[in-house]
């Protein structure tokens, strides 16, 4: 008889935990209408499955309104410093490093009142192109520079 | 966490708020070794960066490894004001969370 009262208790439990878990997964997720984080994007090799994994097309448009402000040179490719800017009304700056491992650096989304402006460090393994696609009018262009690396940021 | 891993700086100039935003972080890429036992050191990066203007999401950066340890992140948006609230967070491949405000000088 204690016996299965036991066993009744453990199950009202375990049901229990189920729906607090249930709620707190809930909870997790209090983002405002922007796209999670792009795993396939990270994970693609290629510049091409990257733009296909985030904007579902690959093809973009070359563009003179897109600056991309980098070294010609970086003597340490563990920090280069990026900067992208556009008079475009961008809506996403995604940020490729065309020969590392994974060539998308980062995808920057931006809000209400948020200009085509972005400025961070990278990582590059070697000499690459950087290439920075501007998602405005809900057309994608593109812009790159070369940066030659003296000494790789990925280990070396 | 006890230690701030957030340091926020936002300044309007015109018409326009610049701010810059510096996260301690290591940034691990997964891909190097354990210079004394060869293991490879698991990837631990910051995802996603989050920034709000007075409460309103308005800049979103989702990041892979190739970003630089003690990532430094710079964004503009127009119609801030002197004041004005700046909440900065990130969340990292292991789930480990941290937030920061800030005011536009």
């Amino acid at each position: 008889m204690t016996n299965m009262k036991r066993r009744t208790f453990l199950k009202g439990t375990a049901a229990s935990s189920m729906i607090g878990l249930a709620i707190s997964a809930g909870l997790l997720k209090p983002r405002i209408a922007m796209a999670a984080w792009p795993q396939a994007g990270f994970e693609a090799k290629a510049v091409d499955g990257v733009l296909t994994a985030l904007h579902q097309s690959s093809s973009t448009a070359p563009s003179t309104e897109i600056n991309i402000k980098a070294p010609d040179i970086a003597e340490n490719g563990a920090v280069v410093p990026i900067t992208v800017s556009t008079s475009m009304p961008a809506e996403v700056i995604t940020l490729i490093v065309e020969k590392n491992p994974s060539p998308l650096a980062g995808n920057f989304v931006m809000g209400a009142g948020a200009v085509g402006y972005v400025s961070t460090r990278v990582k590059m393994g070697k000499t690459s192109k950087l290439i920075a696609v501007v998602k405005a009018g809900g057309k994608l262009h593109s812009a790159d520079k070369e940066v030659k690396v003296t000494i790789g940021g990925c280990g070396g | 966490m006890a230690e701030k891993t957030i340091r926020i700086r936002a300044e309007l100039s015109g018409d326009v708020t610049d701010v810059k935003a510096l996260i301690n972080h290591t940034m691990e890429t997964g891909l190097r070794k354990d210079a004394k036992t060869g293991e490879t050191i698991p990837a631990h990066f910051i995802q996603e960066v989050t920034c709000e203007v007075n409460g309103k999401q308005n800049f979103v950066a989702q990041w892979g490894v190739a970003i630089s340890k003690n990532p430094y992140l710079s964004y503009q948006f127009k119609g801030g004001k002197k004041g004005d609230k700046i909440k900065i967070s990130w969340v990292d491949n292991k789930g480990d969370k941290d937030s920061e405000e800030g005011q536009v000088q």
